[in-house]
């Protein structure tokens, strides 16, 4: 009986690539943790996106907070085209608001308060913002009209470099674990040199060679990639459910923002460790097609 | 076949180990290479069959000047050429089964067509039963056969043997030595080295001898 046979080269049995996962564990769990985490803030950013954009706040300074005073401005801004609409929040509505930093025991009749008009601003409706300024400072001087436009473009800004700063983890564990690779592949080159050559001289073509160093990369790129995707993923869970139970004032006013993923993200993270094997695979042909191109 | 015009060999930036080699083996011919040891025999073979590439002067191959090849072209006409290693080169993590099937698989072959061929072969070479075994298992001599299999099993036009009776006993000998010249009559070009001159002379068949990398008359 004759058995199957194993590969011509043989990768499996020298130590040259057996740490190769373990190199290619941690590079993957960075990575994972990284994009995990940009995927998580992009989809807080969108949440704060959606809530901001097509809102307004105006701010009545507390000397003309009067009641009479925040009607006229909410005449003034009902009747300005492109506002769809404009509601003035009640004492009991701002002590709400303000009730998870100074809690209820202090009414807020007796804080001297600015009072909030909030806006809602048609779709697609392009206003001009100056002149609704100085309309409202004719109405009540001192007004402030906030379109959060400055507080995003800062979280923009600040998701922007967070971003970078991901890509730029992803981008530095991969090189080092194309480094590896390419040690990993040229010490199996050395080890192997008599078989190889021996196979050369038979009329192997550079790719015969290169498919059997590939395998073994790609077995083993995957094999590392999928402990640190479950380590990682481990991490992220255990995360995501510590950030969640960090609040100041129970469930409904959690400190940071929620950062689980959901299943398409999940799913994009899982392909991961297959990245790493296919990267390990195209690394390897090239440093042996490169290394073999030397043999006469 | 073989053509050689002024070829000269060294190895870095080493003395000459061939100098000035011109010759022609041309097809169906069976030669002898024979020499001293360092005499150059072993580098001569190894330009042969393209392990390496000559310092100077031209090679030609199945009409084929070699200096003008891309190295792409060269596989092909590797193909062509069976080989028996001194220390038989056998790869020890391979079945005996496996070490013959090399050259079929390298030039992907089917794999029935080599099931059939091998095994054929090895029946042929009196190791039917050993199909399975390992080489380190292996007596020097089953070994020496298993080598002359892989290197025939392709059924190359040039076949190189580089002391191929040099671990056997006188018996063993000849008897591959029959084989080779069984391959010969059915038409492979035949070059093999050896220091036996005796056992050449005996054979009858032409010789080049090299003395310090040059072709001497003998």
């Amino acid at each position: 009986m004759i058995r199957r046979r194993t590969d011509d080269i043989p990768l499996r049995r020298d130590g040259t690539a057996r740490f190769l996962p373990w190199l290619i564990a941690p590079t993957v769990y960075l990575a994972t943790i990284a994009l995990a985490f940009m995927l998580a803030l992009s989809g807080v950013l969108q949440e704060w996106d959606r809530g901001l954009v097509g809102t307004m706040t105006v701010e009545l300074p507390p000397a003309a907070a009067s009641d009479a005073t925040a009607g006229a401005v909410v005449s003034a801004l009902r009747a300005t085209p492109g506002i769809a609409s404009a509601t003035a929040l009640d004492r009991v509505a701002e002590g709400k608001l303000l009730a998870p930093y100074i809690g209820t025991a202090v009414a807020p009749e007796e804080l001297d308060l600015p009072r909030l008009i909030d806006v809602r601003v048609a779709v697609g409706a392009a206003l001009d913002l100056t002149a609704l300024k100085k309309k409202l400072a004719a109405v009540a001087p001192g007004i402030v009209l906030d379109d959060h436009q400055q507080w995003l473009d800062r979280l923009y800004a600040l998701a922007l470099s967070i971003e970078a700063v991901g890509l730029a983890i992803v981008a530095m564990v991969s090189a080092a674990a194309v480094l590896t690779v390419i040690f990993t592949t040229r010490a199996g080159l050395a080890v192997h040199r008599d078989v190889i050559e021996l196979l050369h001289m038979m009329g192997a073509r550079d790719g015969y060679i290169a498919r059997q160093f590939e395998r073994e990369a790609l077995r083993l790129g995957f094999a590392g990639g999928a402990g640190g995707l479950v380590l990682a993923a481990v991490t992220i869970w255990g995360l995501g459910h510590a950030a969640a139970a960090v609040s100041i004032f129970g469930e409904e006013a959690a400190l940071l923002p929620d950062l689980q993923l959901v299943a398409w993200q999940w799913g994009a993270l899982a392909l991961l460790p297959l990245a790493a094997g296919l990267a390990a695979m195209v690394t390897a042909r090239l440093t042996v097609l490169r290394t073999l191109a030397r043999l006469p | 076949m073989v053509r050689f015009e002024n070829v000269g060999m060294r190895y870095g930036t080493g003395p000459e180990v061939l100098r000035d080699l011109s010759l022609y083996l041309p097809p169906g011919s069976f030669h002898f290479l024979t020499g001293a040891s360092g005499a150059g025999k072993s580098t001569l073979l190894r330009l042969i069959y393209l392990a390496e590439r000559p310092t100077r002067g031209l090679i030609s191959l199945f009409d084929k000047d070699m200096s003008r090849l891309k190295r792409r072209a060269l596989a092909p006409i590797r193909r062509q050429i069976g080989v028996v290693f001194q220390d038989f080169r056998l790869l020890d993590h391979l079945s005996a089964f496996d070490n013959v099937a090399l050259p079929l698989r390298v030039a992907g072959a089917p794999e029935t067509r080599i099931r059939d061929n091998v095994t054929e072969l090895l029946q042929w070479v009196g190791l039917a039963d050993k199909l399975a075994a390992r080489p380190p298992t292996l007596s020097g001599g089953q070994q020496q056969r298993i080598a002359i299999a892989r290197a025939v099993i392709a059924r190359p036009q040039l076949l190189l043997a580089d002391e191929p009776t040099g671990n056997v006993d006188d018996a063993m000998a000849l008897r591959l030595l029959r084989l080779f010249e069984e391959m010969n009559r059915l038409g492979t070009t035949v070059v093999l080295a050896t220091h036996n001159e005796g056992l050449a002379a005996a054979l009858g068949h032409p010789r080049l001898h090299l003395e310090n990398g040059e072709l001497k008359h003998p």
